[in-house]
C-alpha cells in the first residue's frame, strides 16, 4: 500500500509539474487547475500547521499542563484575540493595540541588532589596510571594496548637487551599483536554472528512471 | 522596435529545457573549481575536533530543495565523517521535514548513527531572531523537548549544552528570512560563535557582504554551484555535481541569447535611424 502511494505521489508530482510548465506555452485550464489546487492546499496546510505546531505547543499545552508557571502566556493570547477583532468592522480599532505593541517591540529589538550587524560591523569591515597582502589581486580587491563602499554611499547622498568631485564619485558609485546588479542578475539566473534542474532530475530520475543522480 | 523582429520567447524556453535535460542524461563532466568561500566553510568543518557540537538550522522549505538539499546533505556527510555531533533546529516550519529527509537519505551510509547521541532534531520554533536570542540565553527554555517529545535533559548529545557558548559552530541553510542574517546578528555578532551558512543563489548577493574581515560569516555556500564544489571537496558526487553540466549549458544558452539580443537591438536601432532619414 505504501509503495502504491509513493508511485501515485510521483505521478501526481509529474502531472502537476507539466501542468505548471504548460503556462510557458500559454495560459490554459491545466495550469489554472494546478495553481488553484496549490493555493488551496497551501492555505489548508498552513492553517493546520499554525494550530498544531504553534498554538497548541506554545499556548494550549503550557497553560493546561502548568498554569501557575505559564499564566503569563495569557497576555499574548489576549493580544492575539484582539488582533482577530480586525475581522469585524465595528471592533477593528481594537487590533491597533496589539499592532502597536508588535511594532514597538520589533523596532526596539531589531534597531540594536541591525545597527551593530549591518552598520557598525559592515563599516568596520571596510576600514582595512589594503596594502598588507603580498598578493596584488587581493590588494586590488580590497582597494575596490573601499572605493566602492565610499562612492556607493556618496551616490545616495542627496543633500548636495552631484557635481565636481562629488559628481565624479557618485558616477563611480553608479558603476559599482551596476556591477552589483549584474552579479545579482547572474545569481538569480543561476538560482532559477537550479530549480529547473531540480524538477528535471525529478522527472528524469524519480518519474521516468532514466537518470540516477 | 517591431514585434516581427523578435524571436518568440517560447523557442528560448524550449531550448533551455532541452539544454538542461540533455546534459542530465548524457553527462559531460565539466571541471568544478573550488571557490574561496566554499573552501572556508570546508576548512571550518575540517578544523573541528571529534565530538564537537554543530548547530545546523534548516531555514528553508521544499521550494528551495534543489539548491539547498544537496548542500545540506554534503555538509552533514562531512560532519558525520568528522564525528561532529549535530543539533538540528529550524526557523521555518517545514525545515523540520527537510532535516528528517536528509537524515533518512544518509542512514544507509551511516548505519551506526544514533539519534540523541550523534544527532538530534529540536524542531521548529516560531519567532526568528527572538528565538535565536532566547537560545543564546538558554536552549532548554526554547526547546524543552525534541521533535519526538523526548526531554532534552534525557538526551546524551545535549549534555552540557546550555547556550551558544557550548556550540562549536552554527550553520544556517537559508532560503530567506528568517535565516542566515538573523543567525549572524545573534550567534556571531552578539555571542561571537563561528557562524556559516548556505543560501539560494537569489539571496547570495545580500549575504556575501557578511563574509568580511569581521568574519560575520565564516564562508558561504551560495547556490547549486557551491553545493557541487562542496561535494567535489568531499569526493562524494551527488545531485549538485550531476546538475552542474546542465547549469553550465543553460548559462551558455542565456549568454548566447543575450549577445544575439543585443546585436539584434543595435541592428534594429540602426535600421530605424535609416528609416527616419
Amino acid at each position: 500500500m505504501e509503495q502504491f502511494f509513493t508511485i501515485l505521489g510521483t505521478w501526481l508530482g509529474a502531472l502537476f509539474t507539466f501542468a505548471i510548465f504548460s503556462f510557458l506555452y500559454k495560459d490554459n485550464p491545466f495550469y489554472k487547475t494546478a495553481e488553484q489546487i496549490f493555493v488551496g492546499l497551501s492555505a489548508g496546510y498552513w492553517f493546520v500547521y499554525t494550530i498544531f505546531f504553534i498554538l497548541i505547543p506554545n499556548l494550549y499545552n503550557p497553560i493546561t499542563q502548568d498554569f501557575s508557571a505559564n499564566w503569563i502566556k495569557l497576555i499574548p493570547a489576549v493580544l492575539g484575540i484582539m488582533m482577530l477583532m480586525r475581522l469585524i468592522p465595528k471592533t477593528e480599532w481594537v487590533s491597533r493595540f496589539p499592532i502597536s505593541i508588535v511594532i514597538g517591540t520589533t523596532s526596539g529589538v531589531f534597531f540594536l541588532r541591525y545597527l551593530k550587524s549591518d552598520v557598525l560591523n559592515q563599516l568596520t569591515a571596510t576600514m582595512i589596510n589594503p596594502f598588507l597582502s603580498d598578493n596584488w589581486v587581493i590588494i586590488i580587491g580590497e582597494l575596490m571594496l573601499i572605493v566602492g563602499t565610499i562612492c556607493g554611499v556618496i551616490y545616495f547622498y542627496f543633500s548636495k548637487k552631484h557635481e565636481g568631485a562629488l559628481g565624479v564619485s557618485a558616477k563611480i558609485g553608479i558603476y559599482f551599483l551596476m556591477v552589483s546588479f549584474g552579479a545579482a542578475f547572474g545569481y538569480t539566473a543561476m538560482a532559477r536554472i537550479s530549480l529547473l534542474i531540480g524538477r528535471l532530475q525529478f522527472l528524469l530520475g524519480d518519474w521516468l528512471g532514466i537518470i540516477h543522480p | 522596435m517591431g514585434k516581427s523582429k523578435q524571436i518568440d520567447r517560447r523557442w528560448l524556453f524550449l531550448l533551455i529545457f532541452v539544454g538542461v535535460a540533455l546534459p542530465l542524461i548524457f553527462t559531460i563532466g565539466l571541471p568544478i573549481e573550488t571557490s574561496k568561500n566554499v573552501q572556508i566553510v570546508y576548512d571550518l568543518v575540517e578544523s573541528m575536533p571529534k565530538d564537537s557540537k554543530a548547530l545546523i538550522s534548516f531555514d528553508y522549505d521544499p521550494a528551495s530543495m534543489p539548491e539547498l538539499h544537496p548542500m545540506a546533505k554534503a555538509l552533514l556527510k562531512h560532519c558525520f565523517d568528522k564525528d561532529i555531533n549535530v543539533i538540528f533546529t529550524a526557523l521555518w516550519p517545514m525545515g523540520v521535514q527537510m532535516a528528517e529527509d536528509i537524515i533518512s537519505q544518509l542512514q544507509d551510509q551511516y548505519p551506526n548513527l544514533q539519534y540523541g547521541v550523534d544527532y538530534v532534531n529540536l524542531g521548529f520554533k516560531a519567532g526568528g531572531m527572538i528565538t535565536i536570542q532566547s537560545m543564546g540565553k538558554n536552549f532548554r527554555k526554547v526547546f524543552p523537548e525534541d521533535t519526538n517529545g523526548n526531554k532534552i535533559d534525557e538526551l546524551p548529545i545535549m549534555d552540557g549544552i546550555n547556550n551558544f557558548n557550548n556550540i562549536n559552530f552554527v550553520f544556517s541553510l537559508s532560503a530567506g528570512a528568517p535565516g542566515i542574517k538573523e543567525w549572524v546578528q545573534i550567534s556571531h555578532d552578539a555571542y561571537g560563535r563561528p557562524t556559516s551558512g548556505g543560501c539560494t543563489g537569489v539571496s547570495a548577493p545580500a549575504m556575501l557582504p557578511y563574509v568580511n574581515e569581521q568574519k560575520q560569516l565564516t564562508g558561504l555556500l551560495a547556490g547549486l554551484k557551491a553545493a557541487a564544489e562542496y561535494e567535489n571537496l568531499l569526493q562524494a558526487p551527488g545531485t549538485a555535481t550531476s546538475g552542474m553540466d546542465a547549469q553550465s549549458m543553460a548559462h551558455l544558452i542565456i549568454i548566447i541569447f543575450i549577445i544575439i539580443g543585443n546585436i539584434n537591438y543595435w541592428r534594429n536601432k540602426k535600421s530605424d535611424k535609416k528609416g527616419d532619414r
